[in-house]
């Protein structure tokens, strides 16, 4: 990237974050925290996670012959099914089918997708938006910001000043209510002139023909009863083999979406409808002849479908929870992060499907990988992978004839006209191992301002945020030379490799010092062994191939003390997510099983010792000390924030722990230039609360590295990783 | 043990704000007439020796429609962990009177409440394999978030009344 466009992205990034960041933020919030509440009242979430997904899988996998059977179905109704292969042709259908007549639209992406309003305008027809929200986009002439809340970017006073300039009503409108009211007058009018009804749907059960609409307001069911004609878009990935199978979905999406339990309706059509319809001279009458197009768009799917990496997309229910779930996305909303029609952690999957690389790649990169949606998305897919993989394919793209002037640069086979930023952060361990041996000049020299402007202006890293200082003793040389564990594997417990993390190694060695003497303390014989880098750095740069690479010399390292019973304790979190989820992608099934089976954090494994019985009377006590504790992203994916909590709260600390559940830092992301006030942005909840009254005094306590980083520039007190805390030593 | 449906229905629409009357084919009349704001829609209702007052308008014109204060109609089911009630539209009617007056009055009876989503869609499967082409799963009223803040009765009714059948 550019300078000037590096440039140009964080001026629009702080463009959005002052005018739409507020109302984002707020109802973002509103449904993540509804979700939450929603889904703990589910007798069984997982099971109905993966019932849902297994219906996902089988439906994409028979695809064609869903899309047969649902023809016969809707033929024998007494429909018309129509496969458009991308947008123009399915614009040219629509247009036809509604022959210039005036269209009432209930709220539905697909449709944005091929933007079929404007070639039914051009035909002549007028077309009105239903649903509340996007009838106030259609008024504004803005795209929506939000898959499931379109409108979600404005206040209600900026609808109110909206209206009143637009449609001047004689008393000015200001409440909700009085929004609402008026709406549904001006849209009622339209949908009684309206001959045309056009609805998206959510499923579509091959089996029966039947829509499922999943909806609040009332305007999709209006927009079907009282036209007569009705034309439904939706993509293929749509089709569910049987009703039955909607079960499940229509438990989870309102849950997963607006963390409503579920929607004011749910709406089974099997059209044609023969619900009355609005006949002449004010009649209702009969509505058995009502015509019926189902329209289902390729656009890209079937080619989805073939490939590896994206076929999980198609899973995808456009609930918004990674959207919702997104600290990013909680901040800048879907206007910044999202392309030509989709936006949230799922859009660079279908923009880069729908719309191609292009158009995800504008807005791929606020993608962090802290794996929040994960455990939020209703059909577990891993979002985060899909975004790396077309990181990494955005990064080939990019691959020039000059490469080979600048291959040399970096030692990995990544090419070279990736970003110079990304190969930085991407080579970050022999960036360190550099920097360790020639440290403290290295830090010196980084340190200075004229090479701050040249970083900044070169590789795009932000001068405001201060660099990590590389130690010249690295925690392997501290190691070696206090002649290695103190307690012996004859007289141990147990015994453990402590994973020497980049970080850890080469930066953060107090917290590596910490760890060995809490470990022994408890019993437990260390060794730190010469191991690959995890391949986190390079991986959250696209950069598949080489993150490939040092997974299998990581294993290739561990796997002997494996062998040898030996466990694999790891202090960074975010390399404890590689070897428990993305190694399953590199390594052969048995190794990754093997190594996720072995491997702990540093503060589960000292859970697991006391409570086999270890006693923690050497480690350091809290004796009611208080402490604010901040857990990382991928920690709480894997579920392990509470050995934590548990571990200090035994020992006699009084700990606090963040609601928020991001820093906003994430790996390098805070450092890039065009992402670091939006990082901060995030960051300064976190801020307010570690700031507030009951946490101010608190010693702060963090398990990332990048978490502490952020608090470091957050807070003026500093910050310290749990096991520091509880360091025999300290 | 957790409760019956019939009990967990209640309490889900009681959390939901919609009230409930139970009621009788003998008192039907007697107790929906209080529920009635007039002017009045409805669609005829297919339980036996149960029908519709007539105040209530049973053929409106689409003016009659888009007027009435309240709109009564049967539901095929109840769901009692939701508080839904479902719908089945048909040439009767129950779509346009659920939906257009600002109270839904929905008329059910006690042996069709179902207790959860998975016996409901069983029982969906089923009618709508036999032809039954429209079930909506109706919860509460319609409701909007997108001026701004939750209003109640975006394009759909306001406020919901379930008349519960007990001898049904």
């Amino acid at each position: 990237m550019s300078v000037d466009n590096r440039q140009q992205k964080a001026e629009r990034i702080r463009h959005l974050l002052d005018t739409e960041g507020d109302n984002v933020h707020e109802n973002t919030q509103v449904f993540n925290d509804g979700r939450y509440e929603s889904t703990a009242h589910l007798d069984d979430y997982d099971r109905l996670k993966d019932e849902a997904r297994a219906i996902k899988e089988d439906a994409i996998e028979r695809l064609p012959e869903l899309l047969d059977q649902v023809t016969e179905a809707v033929e024998t109704n007494g429909g018309t099914v129509y496969l458009a292969d991308d947008t123009a042709d399915a614009n040219r259908y629509i247009t036809e089918v509604a022959g210039g007549r005036n269209v009432v639209k209930s709220k539905s992406m697909t449709s944005e997708e091929i933007e079929v309003n404007e070639s039914l305008e051009a035909s002549g027809a007028d077309v009105w938006e239903t649903d509340l929200a996007e009838f106030v986009l259609q008024v504004a002439d803005e795209a929506p910001s939000h898959i499931v809340a379109p409108a979600i970017h404005k206040s209600r006073k900026e609808i109110a000043d909206l209206f009143n300039v637009y449609f001047d009503p004689e008393e000015p409108l200001e409440t909700a209510e009085e929004l609402t009211q008026f709406a549904r007058e001006y849209l009622g009018e339209k949908i009684r002139d309206a001959e045309v009804g056009m609805t998206g749907a959510n499923f579509i059960t091959a089996d029966t023909g039947t829509l499922a609409l999943v909806t609040s307001e009332g305007n999709a069911r209006k927009s079907v009863q009282a036209t007569d004609t009705h034309i439904a878009v939706a993509g293929v990935e749509k089709l569910v083999p049987t009703i039955e199978d909607l079960q499940p979905f229509v438990e989870l999406i309102g849950r997963s979406g607006t963390g409503q339990d579920i929607t004011s309706y749910i709406s089974l059509f099997t059209p044609p409808s023969d619900s009355p319809t609005f006949g002449e001279e004010g009649e209702l009458g009969p509505g058995d002849d009502r015509d019926f197009h189902l329209v289902l768009i390729d656009n890209g799917r079937m080619e989805m479908r073939e490939d590896d990496q994206l076929r999980e997309t198609l899973y995808c229910i456009r609930c918004s929870a990674c959207a919702n779930s997104c600290a990013n996305f909680q901040h800048v909303g879907g206007h910044a992060f999202g392309g030509e029609t989709y936006s949230g952690g799922i859009a660079t999957g279908w923009e880069a499907g729908v719309h191609g690389q292009e158009s995800a790649a504008e807005f791929n990169d606020l993608c962090t990988g802290c794996s929040r949606c994960v455990n939020a998305c209703p059909v577990k897919i891993d979002i985060p992978w899909i975004n790396t993989v077309v990181r990494d394919r955005i990064n080939h793209e990019d691959a020039t004839e000059f490469d080979f002037l600048v291959e040399g640069l970096t030692p990995d086979e990544e090419p070279g006209g990736m970003d110079l930023q990304k190969r930085l952060f991407g080579n970050y361990a022999t960036l360190a191992k550099l920097g360790s041996a020639t440290a403290p000049i290295s830090n010196w020299l980084a340190g200075t301002k004229p090479v701050r402007m040249l970083m900044e202006q070169f590789m795009g890293i932000d001068r405001r945020r201060d660099l990590p200082k590389f130690r010249h003793e690295t925690l392997r040389k501290w190691f070696k030379t206090r002649g290695g564990s103190r307690v012996s594997p004859a007289d141990a417990k147990r015994e453990a490799v402590l994973y020497p993390d980049t970080y850890t190694d080469y930066v953060q060695v107090e917290r590596g010092k910490a760890a060995v003497r809490a470990l022994e303390a408890l019993g437990v014989s260390v060794q730190i062994p010469e191991v690959a880098s995890s391949g986190r750095a390079p991986l959250s740069q696209g950069m598949i191939e080489t993150a490939e690479r040092h997974a299998h010399e990581v294993y290739a390292d561990l796997a002997g003390h494996i062998d040898a019973g030996q466990d694999i304790v790891v202090i960074e979190p975010s390399d404890l997510a590689m070897f428990t989820s993305e190694y399953e992608k590199f390594l052969a099934d048995e190794s990754a099983e093997r190594l996720d089976n072995n491997s702990y954090e540093i503060m589960e494994y000292v859970y697991g010792l006391l409570e086999n019985g270890a006693s923690g009377r050497e480690l350091r006590g809290g004796d009611g000390e208080e402490v604010a504790y901040h857990s990382h992203c991928q920690q709480r994916t894997l579920g392990l924030e509470a050995h934590t909590v548990a571990v200090l709260s035994e020992l006699g600390y009084d700990v606090l722990t963040s609601e928020t559940e991001c820093c906003g830092m994430a790996g390098s992301f805070g450092y890039k230039r065009e992402y670091y006030e939006l990082s901060m942005d995030v960051g300064s909840e976190l801020e307010a609360q570690f700031q507030a009254e009951d946490a101010r005094n608190r010693t702060v306590v963090a398990s990332g590295t990048s978490c502490l980083e952020q608090l470091e520039s957050l807070l003026e007190r500093s910050s310290q990783h749990p096991v520091q805390l509880v360091d025999p030593a300290k | 043990m957790s409760a019956g449906p019939l009990a967990t229905f209640e309490s889900s629409l009681d959390e939901l704000g919609v009230d409930l009357a139970q009621t009788t084919s003998d008192q039907f009349e007697s107790t929906l007439v209080p529920l009635l704001n007039a002017p009045a829609v409805g669609a005829q209702l297919p339980f036996e020796n149960v029908s519709l007052p007539d105040t209530v308008e049973t053929d409106p014109t689409v003016q009659e429609l888009e007027k009435a204060e309240t709109g009564v109609t049967a539901a095929g089911y109840g769901i009692a962990d939701y508080g839904s009630v479902v719908i089945q539209g048909g040439p009767e009617g129950k779509e346009p009177v659920s939906l257009y007056a600002d109270k839904h009055v929905a008329v059910i009876a006690a042996s069709d409440v179902l207790p959860d989503m998975d016996t409901t869609f069983d029982r969906l499967a089923e009618d709508i394999r036999n032809d039954t082409g429209q079930a909506i799963i109706a919860t509460g009223p319609s409701a909007t978030a997108d001026m701004g803040a939750l209003v109640k009765g975006a394009h759909g009714p306001m406020d919901v009344t379930v008349v519960l059948l007990g001898d049904r």
